[in-house]
């Protein structure tokens, strides 16, 4: 693995700055968390945070709405803001030299947010054009049901926003949301790329050093339980789309890489048992799939599949066979083909800046600390077989949530 | 970097670049054969031998293919276009060896009759996931509307009924026609060296068949045309537009990246403002799309059906007013520096340069560095953008909308 230097500065105010200097690299990548997601929303105001993260960039300091966006651009940022169930996450990237341009703007975005109220009405809308796009997209409108139905709230809640909760959400609500999220003491800022420590540590500290906690410390809620179902909705659509949730951990626990790794079994390569068995032996469906989705607290593997009408009820039912098969048995082949996916995937990781700068962030958010990528490397090659089958006896695959979305509604025996 | 390009004697092309300073090594091979060159009885077949290689060769089994490529940890897949079949690979170096066998033997798959019908299906199932979207509906509308009978307006799936009909015998004599060494290019982007290349492409693909395929160039000339395909249970309307723009080759495509970028990118651009910054449409954007012979404009909207209309509109008033007046400088520059930004991240890692490399020489038989890019990007000037506009100007030739409306009456 190639090596690397990681920093970490918290500033007075508390918030968190994370350095990673990336040697042949031009390009520098920032990622920056703000503790305003879709958790801190009341709970019949679901799309407050989807409504802060577009009002928050419409302007700030001495710039308006039109003027921001073109000083961002006169940098040559390449700039994208998001809700997320925890975060407000803006990320982005430009030529390492135009950082000491370009990180002030976001310290006028974060400290003097214009929030007028003629942009309001603009940001609504979009709020609830992007829920009716998602709403023409099956597989992403059967994932957000599915999260929504697999955790305690207000872990399950979508970022994006809920179409029938739009309406009880006024300008004073979203100023009041941002108020409390915006916190120096709960913002974390992830750096990787073309930057030399000492130099990126003034900006920061120049941009983001007086800003002053407006509130006290971000209260996170209660960490997320999650829930098991079956439930069906009929949908006229050339697919039946299949949505199946178990319980898994959280990024902070010790059976993190454990967890990880039998998923990765299940679903990491083209050899991987749900690709293999749905997909190459029987042929069952296009698209099928099994990732980790973590939150504080709780994790759950979220598996998909797409098929036509006549063939979900097979599909559903290979499905659930292979889940609960996993613990019968895990192959040493099978793990180590994981390790060395792993391996690969990681050294990759460190052509990217955005990837990492994502990884910083998001590290710190979870577990106060950053794990290296050799430390990650050192973890999933550590597994064993044994390993995977005590994580399993410790967690075994059951307490199902399935969610199935189509012409007709399947059965399912859990 | 170092460059370098070889051909073998079956006329196989071999362009490798190198870059030492980063971790894994990129290569691909990029067929020069997609939706437009199949001829109408197998519509799709192009698509579905790209899935039918990674079911193995004499030498390997389906099952053989998935479970080495991930003993190495190769990152791999394929794509097929109108105009292009193209199978990629990133590998750590030390994996580069084996996993470039692998990939070349496969190339030359066996195409057994029990693989060939099951995997039909998958094609059938993926058939009906882009059936379910609405925006790819509307491409495969606008495409076979705008092209009419230019090969170009075939769907890259096929259909239902094509690809059902297609048989495994139709499918080998489609992989004899094209797969031909002089019809590929092998690209190789990353940490390896010019030794390590030659010395696989002369073990593993001296062997290939040799030959070219001419490909059909008819004349062609888009009318205009606008159609409506009512969907129901749609929320949006998704809409799809295409018009002229240069073709491949033509000197005028930089300046046509940029305008597209200046007209529709997120965030800050002339579309953005005056659709999405309001909140009259869900999405809205412009790209330039290069092909061999032709170019196209393809603009997409999607919002709510009774706001179609007036965002037809508004997108025509866009598109007039930088056509008479011209773009500004500040406009200008500020879509050049995010094209730059754009060209160097992508640089940074070999698959990024691979696509770059395959691209340029697929359709211009040309090399061109990162530092080329960029200094046809700093030479070009407002009045490059302006020229263009006279003759490319961003336009609405053809329209099909997929969503609740009928018609836009």
């Amino acid at each position: 693995m190639p090596s690397s230097t990681i920093e970490t500065c918290t500033l007075s105010n508390g918030m968190t700055v994370l350095f990673e200097p990336m040697p042949d690299v031009e390009s520098v990548a920032w990622t920056l968390m703000i503790p305003a997601g879709a958790v801190f929303e009341r709970p019949d105001q679901s799309g407050t945070a989807a409504a802060s993260a577009d009002w928050l960039l419409r302007g700030a300091g001495p710039y308006g709405n039109r003027e921001l966006s073109a000083a961002f651009d006169d940098w040559g940022s390449q700039r994208h803001e998001t809700a997320t169930p925890t975060h407000i996450v803006m990320q982005g990237a430009a030529l390492g030299g135009h950082l000491d341009k370009i990180l002030p703007l976001y310290g006028y975005t974060l400290r003097e947010p214009l929030l007028h109220d003629d942009e309001f009405e603009a940001v609504m809308i979009g709020v609830e054009q992007n829920l009716l796009g998602l709403e023409d997209d099956p597989r992403q409108k059967l994932m957000t049901e599915l999260v929504r139905a697999s955790y305690t709230d207000p872990w399950g809640r979508p970022a994006d926003g809920t179409l029938d909760n739009l309406m009880n959400i006024d300008s004073d609500d979203v100023r009041a949301f941002l108020g409390n999220g915006l916190n120096p003491s709960g913002a974390i800022l992830g750096l990787a790329g073309n930057l030399e420590i000492a130099a990126a540590r003034d900006l920061v500290e120049s941009v983001f050093g007086s800003w002053t906690p407006a509130v006290p410390a971000v209260v996170w809620p209660k960490p997320s339980g999650s829930r098991s179902s079956v439930a069906s909705v009929e949908l006229e659509t050339a697919q039946t789309q299949i949505g199946v949730s178990f319980p898994s951990v959280a990024y902070s626990d010790a059976d993190y890489y454990a967890a990880w790794a039998i998923v990765d079994i299940l679903s990491g390569g083209m050899s991987s048992r749900l690709f293999h068995e749905i997909r190459e032996r029987r042929g069952l469906c296009y698209s099928v799939s099994a990732s980790l989705h973590t939150a504080p607290g709780a994790g759950r593997v979220l598996c998909y599949a797409g098929t036509t009408a006549e063939r979900a009820q097979e599909t559903l039912d290979v499905l659930l066979a292979e889940l609960r098969n996993v613990a019968a048995e895990i192959r040493p082949d099978e793990l180590a083909r994981t390790k060395a996916r792993a391996k690969s995937a990681l050294i990759m990781a460190q052509e990217s800046t955005g990837s990492r700068a994502g990884s910083l962030a998001r590290d710190w958010f979870h577990l106060g600390r950053v794990t290296t990528l050799e430390e990650v490397r050192q973890k999933v090659e550590n597994l064993t077989v044994r390993d995977l089958a005590q994580y399993l006896e410790r967690h075994p695959v059951d307490q199902f949530t399935i969610l199935t979305m189509g012409p007709a509604p399947l059965l399912a025996d859990v | 970097m170092h460059f370098q390009q070889n051909t073998l004697p079956n006329g196989l092309t071999v362009l490798t670049e190198i870059n030492p300073s980063v971790q894994s090594v990129a290569f691909g091979f990029f067929v020069k054969t997609g939706s437009r060159d199949e001829t109408p009885g197998v519509s799709g077949v192009s698509h579905f031998l790209e899935h039918m290689v990674f079911k193995g060769s004499e030498k390997y089994s389906a099952e053989t293919v998935n479970r080495f490529f991930d003993e190495i940890g190769a990152q791999y897949n394929a794509m097929t276009g109108e105009e292009s079949t193209l199978y990629y690979a990133t590998v750590l170096p030390e994996h580069f060896a084996a996993g470039f066998e692998l990939f070349s033997s496969i190339l030359f798959p066996s195409l057994r009759d029990d693989d060939f019908s099951t995997e039909k299906q998958v094609i059938l199932e993926e058939i009906g996931m882009y059936d379910d979207q609405p925006s790819f509906v509307a491409y495969d509308h606008v495409m076979r509307q705008y092209f009419n009978r230019h090969p170009l307006g075939k769907p890259i799936l096929g259909t239902r009924e094509t690809v059902g009909a297609l048989t495994a015998e139709q499918m080998r004599g489609y992989h004899r026609d094209n797969y031909l060494a002089g019809n590929i290019t092998l690209v190789v982007a990353g940490k390896t060296s010019p030794e390590e290349v030659l010395e696989l492409v002369n073990r593993h693909c001296e062997h290939w068949p040799a030959g070219t395929v001419v490909r059909d160039y008819p004349p062609f000339a888009p009318e205009k045309a606008s159609i409506w395909l009512a969907r129901e249970n749609s929320q949006l309307e998704h809409v799809m537009q295409l018009a002229p723009a240069p073709d491949s080759k033509s000197r005028l495509r930089y300046a046509a990246e940029l305008l597209t970028v200046l007209a529709s990118d997120d965030g800050n651009s002339r579309l953005y403002w005056e659709l999405i910054d309001p909140g009259h449409a869900e999405s809205c954007d412009v790209s330039y799309n290069e092909l061999d012979g032709l170019g196209t404009y393809m603009t997409y909207l999607g919002c709510e059906a009774d706001e179609t209309r007036a965002n037809l509109e508004r997108i025509t008033k866009v598109y007039e007013q930088l056509r008479r007046d011209g773009v500004t400088s500040a406009e200008f520059e500020q879509a050049r520096n995010k094209v730059a930004t754009r060209i160097v991240i992508r640089g940074e890692r070999p698959m990024g340069r691979l696509s770059s490399l395959g691209g340029n020489w697929l359709y211009r038989q040309e090399y061109r560095s990162i530092a080329d890019d960029l200094a046809v990007l700093r030479a070009l000037t407002v009045n490059d953008l302006n020229d263009l506009m006279e003759q490319f100007p961003l336009s609405q030739t053809v329209t099909v909308g997929v969503g609740p409306l009928a018609s836009l009456d």
